[in-house]
């Protein structure tokens, strides 16, 4: 070994450097950065066709939903976000509450339905995803489902239906549960879900479970059966999708949300960018993509695969109403978190 | 005057002023404690930060937060992992140690390389290959399972180095007294082992408590992974930061529990002369049976987790290599991994170096201080860096220099371990001989002791440099904006249950990681002599 240790100290100032330069040269880079809590894929599919269009770099920093919101809570006026996307309205909901986002342009909220947005015109619905009962079809008959998600509190439930209580997805039900049936019923409902049901950690390693016949069912979103189905069907080959409809908690439609951060230093590019998923090519990509969420834009359509959303009969929930804060309260009340 | 004046003026130094050295050495060693304290204050912040949230939250918020069933649930299920993990760990460890050791089992230095090899394999890759293979695995015994395999080699290494190193003389006074070949083996050999075994069954505690990503994918919940749900739901709510209290406290239990069970008795070979190397056990036809233990072993932390990534590799076919963000990743967790080392080798310098040559009370508190932060689990740490820069330091905020800081903290005690023994091994004199001839006594010390330690100094950077490699939950925690490691790209593609692209990622980890559990075991046998 005849390493110096000038040459050493050379090196480490070098690599300091080195990787100081390169989170620089990134900050630097005239772009937006989005905080992503949607589906990677999704989010990556629409930023490239976006950087593609119109030369505008997009940097992504992945994490949950209600993380993320938080997060850019926390962070306030100094967030190095310009641009908001979620899964749920939940997380939408906290940042807006904050005052943290810009209102949007007339034209990007013109794109999609008024009850894909909230009343603010703060942030705007960009995708919607539906909440189903995925069960086993060799251990449940369609006379066993559940008429509502109210009925899994029953005990006769107990040990049979799974979900994944950590992630947004199941929290933002959780939200509209609340919203329709009030405080009390969902803490019971809680309460019951936490004897009741088995906890995994993530909705795809819930469906698997079903498949695997670890569990009889579990509510999970609509997309991760077309997902897998369009892929090999090894995790989905013997689930089947249970709608609840009839306006039922468990019909619940999830609107997936982007809004621009009233701190962003880029409002123009980052209001393009939602102006641009909102848009005829950022809806095409749900039609014609693996993502199976549905289009929800004025005009625009869902892949032909999916159930038609009319006939999904989701009950009527104002996206903005949901409370993140008190779900994740409640659950951690019951146990669940 | 001025004539007598003249000759004093001519050669004044040499004449009058005694040798500075001494003065210049506590000069040295005073900075150098001063670098220490600033060390220690860093690795003071996770602690103090906790303390500082609780006394936020205030009692009746935070005792509601830690006093729930759902605490009392993650304190069983954390507990019921340690207490089923360790003993078959020491058991199997003792058994492999002596088999590769002390028998002449056919292929022993075989044994003894795959024995070690596991480390290169990071835990969650390890239950991403089982769960591949059974996918129903989950809940406790499967998490004892995996992390049995997973965690083995760090009870292995210290205790096989141990038996290399036992002096034989003992074991044979102790035949000739006539007990058989096991009480020898139960009342010589196994209390010489307890330093070892104590060392390493520590190190796999801490572990047990600070592992997310191999739980996470088994599902079964500990503390480190309710607190990663809770930081998901809530960002770095109260109810996260007092899990980790909890968390912290755990592990202060272990390291409190290690130093009673461990004792201070003395287990020096005294005497003159150099103990002969111990005689191999001849197993005769039981040598055959006997490769069963190291062979299955073997095949279930290597085999296994060989044959779900080729599985996937061969699924994924050619296409799954050429994603671009697989080599911005691989270059990303490169810089990360030098960057990391480079860091946490200078700051462990002054304190490694004062451990060596200015023993004493002071120095003892602020070592203490250097070790305590590596047992904290990287989630604790974490989650108090996102706060700290997030509420005061705004500019280091999701910068490099807070991940670097991170893995500083994290790895601390990894980086001094290996400069003690470096700087323990150069003569003090060859420094001093330096400040005299003038150079400045740092520089003396980076230029002459440093030097000399220098195949230390890279055996301790290539721990952190693994470390770094495979760490996952403080590097999605902090890490600036668009940053993908080899290990959060793994984890994000293991999520949306696409195994087969995930699995380069983890290839590559391993690819990294080999050449260095190498390293490692290399050293093990040189420090034992051979």
């Amino acid at each position: 070994m005849t390493l110096m240790p000038s040459s050493l100290m050379r090196a480490a100032a070098l690599a300091l450097i080195l990787s100081g330069a390169s989170h620089a040269a990134r900050a630097a880079d005239e772009g937006i950065t989005v905080y992503n809590a949607q589906h990677e894929s999704l989010t990556k599919a629409w930023a490239d066709g976006f950087t593609k269009e119109t030369g505008i770099k997009v940097t992504i920093r992945k994490g949950g939903d209600t993380e993320l919101a938080n997060q850019i809570v926390q962070e306030g006026a100094a967030s190095p976000a310009d641009v908001f996307v979620t899964e749920n309205s939940p997380a939408m909901v906290l940042v807006e509450k904050a005052g943290l986002f810009e209102t949007l342009p007339k034209d990007v909220l013109a794109q999609v339905p008024a009850n894909f947005q909230p009343a603010s015109g703060r942030w705007v619905g960009v995708a919607a995803r539906s909440t189903v009962f995925a069960y086993d079809v060799r251990k449940l008959k369609e006379s066993d489902l559940p008429k509502s998600l109210l009925d899994l509190a029953d005990a006769k439930w107990k040990g049979h239906w799974a979900a994944s209580p950590s992630g947004a997805d199941f929290q933002a039900i959780v939200g509209a549960l609340l919203e329709l049936k009030g405080e009390t019923v969902t803490a019971e409902w809680l309460k019951a879900m936490k004897a009741n049901s088995t906890a995994y950690r993530g909705n795809s390693v819930a469906m698997k479970a079903v498949n695997a016949g670890e569990v009889d069912g579990a509510v999970i979103y609509h997309y991760y059966y077309f997902g897998d189905q369009a892929k090999t069907g090894e995790n989905s080959g013997n689930v089947r999708l249970h709608y609840f409809r009839n306006g039922d908690p468990g019909a619940f439609l999830s609107t997936s949300g982007a809004g621009v951060l009233a701190s962003s230093k880029h409002k123009e590019q980052a209001e393009a960018f939602v102006k641009w998923m909102t848009g005829k090519h950022g809806q095409a990509v749900l039609r014609d993509g693996d993502s199976f969420e549905y289009a929800i834009a004025t005009g625009a359509e869902s892949n032909p695969k999916l159930e038609p959303i009319a006939q999904l009969q989701a009950p009527k929930v104002e996206p903005s109403k949901l409370d993140s804060k008190r779900v994740s309260e409640l659950m951690t009340a019951a146990g669940l978190l | 005057m001025s004539v007598q004046a003249q000759p004093l003026r001519a050669y004044p130094v040499i004449a009058t002023r005694p040798l500075p050295l001494r003065r210049v050495r506590q000069l040295a060693a005073k900075s150098l404690f001063g670098l220490a304290a600033l060390v220690s204050l860093l690795t003071l912040l996770p602690l103090g930060f906790i303390l500082w949230i609780t006394v936020q939250t205030g009692w009746e918020t935070a005792s509601t937060l830690i006093f729930r069933p759902r605490v009392g649930e993650l304190l069983v299920n954390t507990a019921l992992l340690e207490v089923l993990t360790l003993p078959p760990c020491i058991v199997l460890a003792v058994a492999l140690a002596w088999l590769t050791e002390r028998s002449d089992v056919p292929g022993a230095r075989l044994w003894s390389w795959l024995a070690v090899a596991p480390l290169a394999i990071p835990a969650f890759v390890q239950s991403y290959a089982w769960v591949g293979v059974a996918p129903g695995m989950h809940g406790l015994f499967a998490a004892v399972f995996v992390s049995v395999l997973a965690y083995l080699p760090f009870l292995y290494l210290p205790v096989a180095a141990q038996l290399r190193r036992l002096d034989p003389a003992m074991e044979d006074a102790a035949a000739s007294l006539g007990l058989t070949p096991w009480r020898v083996f139960l009342r010589v050999v196994l209390p010489q082992l307890r330093i070892a075994l104590c060392g390493g069954s520590l190190l796999i505690g801490l572990h047990l408590l600070a592992e997310y990503g191999l739980y996470a994918m088994i599902r079964f919940d500990t503390f480190t992974t309710a607190i990663v749900d809770q930081f998901q739901s809530s960002y770095n709510g109260p109810a996260a930061n007092m899990l980790a209290g909890v968390l912290v406290l755990s592990c202060l239990g272990l390291l409190g529990l290690e130093l009673l069970i461990r004792g201070d008795a003395r287990y020096a070979r005294v005497g003159s002369g150099a103990p002969r190397p111990a005689s191999r056990r001849r197993l005769g036809r039981a040598g055959w049976a006997s490769m069963l233990l190291p062979l299955a072993l073997s095949g279930l932390a290597l085999g296994v987790p060989a044959y779900a990534l080729g599985r996937w590799l061969i699924a994924g076919g050619s296409e799954i290599w050429q994603a671009r963000e697989l080599a911005a990743a691989f270059g990303e967790t490169l810089l990360y991994a030098v960057g990391g080392a480079l860091a946490t080798t200078l700051a462990a310098i002054p304190m490694a170096w004062l451990s060596v040559r200015v023993p004493g009370r002071l120095q003892r508190i602020l070592e203490g201080c250097h070790y305590y932060v590596g047992a904290l689990p990287g989630v604790v740490v974490a989650l108090a860096l996102v706060t700290i820069t997030v509420r005061v330091a705004l500019p280091l905020y999701q910068t490099v220099a807070t991940v670097l800081l991170a893995y500083g903290l994290m790895f601390l005690p990894r980086a001094l371990v290996g400069l003690r023994a470096g700087i323990a091994q150069v003569p003090v004199e060859l420094e001093r001989a330096a400040i005299a001839l003038g150079r400045r006594p740092v520089g003396a010390i980076l230029s002459v002791t440093m030097r000399l330690a220098a195949p230390g100094v890279a055996a301790c950077m290539a721990l952190v440099a693994m470390g770094v490699t495979t760490e996952l939950t403080a590097t999605l925690m902090l890490a600036p904006n668009g940053t993908r490691t080899l290990a959060t790209e793994f984890w994000a593609l293991t999520n949306e249950l696409d195994y087969a692209a995930a699995a380069p990622y983890a290839a590559l980890m391993i690819a990294l990681s080999l050449p260095l559990t190498a390293l490692l075991h290399a050293q093990s046998r040189r420090v034992a002599g051979q």
